[in-house]
């Protein structure tokens, strides 16, 4: 077991099965999300079901949360690891000749989706375990789409937003298909996973584009 | 054809190398890349001075023997080739090549630009064989039928002739394409098949052992091998490995 858990080829594996358990959930939040710009009142539902439904606030959350973690820790690792295989660096080097800028720089893209949690974090998630857990106010379930449309009145956050997406679609547009060689299945069906991937890597991160701008430009009237 | 050459110069393994100027003139479009340097050397010797140390023995691009760093690409900008095979009417009257050696952690520098590649022959001895019983009544190997696509995969992997292109252009000077090519050109062979499981624990395990970098699948290996050796290979190898650990 200890053998499995040095292995480079594990390690690899917690990254590709964490990025797509992650993958999944974008496919929810986006889904989820959505409703916000098509009824108010369905997102608001949602937004209460996910806040207050015990199995996802004390299972689901829990797992997501630590899929984020494990999937940021291990990279970081794996990073560090691959920055040690190589201590004397080339003068010159064609990274561009044979590989994607994308596919060479997973990590600033998955840095700056990480810095973006953290904000989102911070506008989102706290915000919920201090209204419910400290400062216990009571259950309200028509407050969630007002509270998610102000967050994006000010441009600064949307065009924050609006940029860790398009990030997250470079991230994607690597990863998602990368997962699948990582964990060994690269067959005939790989060409058209491959293209899944790539549409999947627009489609998902444009979907959270679309919902950012549409808010912004359509603020409540106070 | 004249040209300005950058040249990574270092006494020993030891020492520390830098980057020296050479100017270079008559270089004829027809000469290889290691013919040039050897009109180089013969006018550093002509001058008294250390002629470059680099690797080289077939010239032919079989032996998997040179090993240079050509304007930041392993055997320089041709494809499917290597640095022996590189001529240099791929260059221009006028151009600055930066000649450097394949650079990891686990292929460390002897001299100049010859590299010490032993990592990839430890990495073969832990699993890159069969185990033959050769007392007098050993079974001609090609008595046992092989389906076509299966020996023409396994052929393709054995192509690969360990020059170590891949951990130089790989960003993080992984290994996964030449371990996963030996993995596979036995495992993809009933002859092989008897020992996969240990062989790709063993193998996997003293990959990791000498110091290479993780497979972040960016492919620059792929594209830079002189022998087209596929990423399949690496899938491949991921797969036997973890049916080989999850086996115990």
């Amino acid at each position: 077991m200890s053998a499995l858990i040095k292995s480079s080829i594990a390690r690899k594996v917690v990254m590709a099965l964490s990025g797509l358990f992650l993958v999944l959930f974008l496919l929810l939040h986006l889904t989820i999300n959505l409703s916000s710009v098509i009824n108010p009142d369905i997102f608001n539902q949602w937004s209460h079901f996910m806040g207050y439904n015990p199995l996802v606030q004390y299972l689901m959350q829990p797992i997501l949360i630590a899929g984020v973690v494990v999937h940021f820790v291990m990279g970081i690792v794996l990073e560090l690891q691959n920055n040690r295989a190589r201590t004397v660096k080339y003068a010159q080097f064609k990274g561009s000749a044979n590989a994607s800028w994308v596919s060479r720089n997973m990590i600033i893209s998955g840095l700056v989706v990480l810095a973006f949690l953290g904000l989102h974090f911070y506008d989102f998630w706290i915000h919920e375990m201090a209204y419910k857990y400290v400062e216990v106010n009571p259950q309200d379930p028509t407050r969630y789409y007002a509270e998610t449309v102000e967050k994006f009145e000010p441009i600064w956050r949307t065009v924050i937003y609006v940029v860790s997406f398009i990030l997250l679609s470079m991230h994607l547009w690597h990863g998602f298909a990368s997962s699948f060689q990582s964990m060994g299945l690269n067959n005939k069906y790989t060409p058209n996973l491959k293209k899944f991937t790539k549409v999947y890597a627009l489609i998902v991160p444009l979907g959270f584009v679309f919902i950012a701008l549409y808010h912004h430009l359509n603020p409540l009237t106070h | 054809m004249n040209l300005h050459l950058k040249i990574w110069r270092q006494q020993n393994a030891n020492s520390k190398g830098k980057m020296v100027d050479y100017p270079i003139s008559g270089v004829e479009s027809d000469m290889s890349f290691l013919e040039m340097l050897d009109v180089l050397n013969e006018s550093l010797i002509n001058k008294g001075e250390e002629p470059i140390a680099f690797d080289h023995d077939c010239r032919e691009g079989i032996c998997g023997t040179c090993s240079l760093m050509i304007n930041g690409e392993p055997h320089g900008p041709d494809r499917l080739i290597t640095a022996c095979q590189l001529h240099m009417r791929k260059f221009k009257d006028g151009d600055t090549i930066v000649i450097e050696p394949f650079r990891a952690k686990a292929f460390p520098v002897i001299k100049d630009l010859i590299i010490d590649r032993t990592a990839f022959d430890r990495i073969q001895q832990a699993g890159g064989y069969i185990s033959v019983n050769t007392s007098g009544n050993t079974v001609d190997a090609n008595a046992i039928p092989i389906e076509k696509h299966k020996a023409d995969e396994a052929m393709d992997a054995a192509t690969c002739i360990g020059c170590g292109a891949c951990v130089a252009a790989c960003k993080n000077a992984s290994a996964m394409l030449f371990t996963s090519a030996k993995v596979s050109q036995f495992s993809l062979l009933p002859q092989g098949r008897v020992e996969a499981t240990e062989r790709v624990q063993n193998m996997v395990r003293q990959m990791d052992l000498e110091g290479f970098g993780n497979c972040t699948n960016t492919g620059a290996c792929e594209v830079e091998c002189p022998k087209g050796i596929s990423l399949e290979n690496i899938a491949r190898m991921n797969r036997e490995y973890l049916m080989a650990t999850s086996k115990g």
